[in-house]
């Protein structure tokens, strides 16, 4: 999937005169996300220059990303006093300090002979009056909103220090039709909602895709044999595979994050679940849990080294950690509630939940010890949280009382800047891919 | 309860029964097996069908909250499905295990699987055969009764024995 090049644009690229340039990189502009009430930090996007609405379009994708990130606070273009002609060339820096806008973009989009695009753009720090960052792409025109992403994602990472996590894509259950005869078809979309391609047909009810964090795949449970039973998919061939051959149903499927394995739920004979890991070259099968209860929605730790999981073998359901090999089985939730979908955060040291309290669903995040529990958003019915690449964003699904079904919202890990996804249909099950490539 | 269980062998007076039950939450609710989709206008059940199971001897069974205990209400519903099926061997039968929708996904599909199953034990043990039953689970992905509270909710955590054509 090698769609872009990418170089970077140099400091040498500018036309001569701009002294501060020449300095090193020492930027006044930062954002530092771990502080909990973070101010948006204003910002100019101007339009790259085009011969077509080409230019604008990408700008538009750029600026709606980094406004709802809730980190970026972007200047409506009508303030703008200057008029970017030469992007190669710096800005007039005290037009920009004058509206505030304490970091610029600016760029330009043109056609190469061979058809594809290039993209520039420069990330520039007003009050230091210094470029921050440039960079360019060359990429198949089918792949605008990608380079928007990507440009997005680069002026994200330079101004947090964080990796972005914009040019990534949502797998998740499309929902149409009345709720008691509702058609469940996997779908694809890009993470701001764009771009939605359906996986599967309809036909059968199909529920809980989960990316997998090396390839174009994922896996998911579906009834289309009759059975409900784990699958795989390729997503650019549309290829499916059955995993494994169990007698009974197989779901709450999850990929190892080596992309090697498949840890999900079996059902036993005696109407108890235990959670099993498939590898998926050997086909075999190791039985990680063994109780007279309910045990699934496993989540591997992102070392592989630990699994993370929902049990009511206490009673009601709550969360255990064990090995990846099933030792040491230990509950660490221990809230006045019921705990499930566990999932561990990709920098390790947090997990994710669902929980049911007060006759509220929460979503909230605890240690992996299950202490500093913090519940980020409560609601009549919500559940199932993913987590953005970076670990700074997760999305779930909620049914507000009387919507006739559940939409896709995120919200940040400080519980701030919750975000409606936009979807035709309801939407339920979101899964975060990695960042593609 | 015993009063409609035994009320529920006249299948006029289930149609009544049925229709009261869909009242509660009549705009939003949708039951499959309601008393249209059974045919019931054009007359009685014949003995040994699909509809005379339905109708006069009672196709589900409800649980509590977070639960797969058979109750005592549902107790007497299966002990009256273990006899008609044990009564008409030609068919094989599913049971479909339900959840209501205040529980996750994941953790529903295994709590539909677990009532599916406490009801299949229930019918082997009333001496129905084992290589008949098979079970699925929707979790609560299958409602019948659509509604934001609790009277659709009770409706919702069910096992239904459906019958299948010729014998496993």
């Amino acid at each position: 999937m090698k769609h872009f090049f990418r170089m970077v644009l140099t400091v040498g690229a500018i036309a001569a005169g701009l002294a501060a340039a020449t300095l090193p990189a020492r930027a006044l502009v930062e954002i530092d996300v771990n502080q909990g009430n973070i101010e948006p930090l204003p910002i100019a996007v101007t339009d790259f220059l085009s011969g077509d609405a080409l230019g604008a379009e990408i700008t538009g994708i750029i600026t709606d990303d980094l406004r709802r990130s809730g980190l970026f606070a972007p200047i409506e273009k009508g303030a703008f006093i200057e008029k970017i002609e030469n992007p190669d060339a710096a800005p007039r820096f005290d037009d920009w300090k004058v509206i505030n806008a304490q970091a610029l973009v600016t760029g330009r989009v043109t056609q190469e002979s061979d058809g594809r695009l290039r993209a520039e753009f420069r990330l520039w720090d007003t009050f230091a009056g210094e470029q921050m960052t440039g960079e360019q792409f060359f990429a198949n025109k089918a792949n605008t909103r990608r380079v928007a992403h990507i440009i997005a994602d680069a002026i994200y990472e330079r101004l947090t220090g964080e990796k972005g996590y914009f040019d990534t894509r949502i797998v998740f259950v499309d929902e149409s039709g009345p709720k008691n005869q509702r058609v469940k078809r996997l779908a694809i979309m890009d993470q701001d909602g764009a771009g939605v391609r359906y996986l599967s047909d309809g036909r059968s009810i199909a529920l809980t895709p989960r990316f997998s964090p090396s390839r174009q795949e994922i896996t998911y449970m579906s009834y289309e044999s009759g059975q409900p039973q784990v699958y795989l998919l390729q997503i650019e061939t549309g290829q499916r595979e059955l995993v494994g051959n169990f007698p009974g149903m197989t779901f709450a499927p999850r990929f190892s994050p080596d992309g090697q394995k498949v840890i999900m739920s079996l059902l036993r004979d005696d109407g108890n679940s235990n959670v099993f890991a498939m590898d998926l070259r050997s086909r075999t099968t190791t039985r990680l849990t063994n109780s007279n209860s309910i045990d699934t929605s496993p989540s591997y730790s992102p070392d592989g080294s630990q699994v993370v999981f929902t049990s009511d073998r206490g009673g009601r359901a709550q969360i255990y950690v064990m090995g990846a090999d099933g030792s040491n089985q230990t509950r660490i939730s221990f809230g006045d509630g019921i705990y499930s979908t566990p999932v561990w955060s990709p920098r390790g040291d947090l997990i994710a939940f669902t929980k049911q309290s007060g006759g509220e669903f929460q979503i909230g995040v605890m240690k992996t010890d299950g202490s500093g529990e913090r519940i980020l958003s409560s609601g009549f019915q919500q559940e199932g949280p993913t987590w953005a690449p970076n670990g700074r964003v997760l999305m779930f699904f909620r049914e507000a009382a009387g919507s006739g079904g559940p939409r896709l919202h995120s919200i940040d890990l400080t519980g701030r800047n919750e975000q409606a996804i936009p979807t035709a249909n309801f939407a339920s099950d979101p899964a975060w891919s990695p960042l593609l490539e | 309860m015993r009063g409609i269980a035994s009320l529920t062998r006249n299948p006029i007076v289930v149609a009544l029964v049925m229709a009261l039950a869909v009242a509660g939450c009549a705009s939003k609710k949708n039951t499959p097996n309601s008393a249209a989709d059974l045919g019931l206008g054009g007359g009685a059940a014949s003995p040994g069908s699909a509809q005379d199971f339905t109708v006069n001897v009672g196709d589900r069974i409800f649980f509590d909250t977070d639960s797969s205990v058979i109750r005592a209400d549902a107790q007497g519903i299966l002990g009256r499905q273990a006899q008609w099926l044990n009564q008409y061997r030609q068919y094989a039968i599913v049971i479909e295990g339900h959840a209501d929708e205040r529980g996750t996904r994941e953790y529903n599909l295994a709590l539909g699987a677990r009532r599916a199953a406490a009801t299949r034990d229930f019918l082997i043990a009333r001496g129905v055969a084992s290589s008949r039953l098979r079970t699925i689970s929707y979790g609560k992905e299958r409602p019948v009764a659509v509604c934001d509270d609790i009277s659709c909710w009770s409706q919702n955590r069910r096992a239904v024995t459906t019958l299948g054509g010729a014998g496993a």
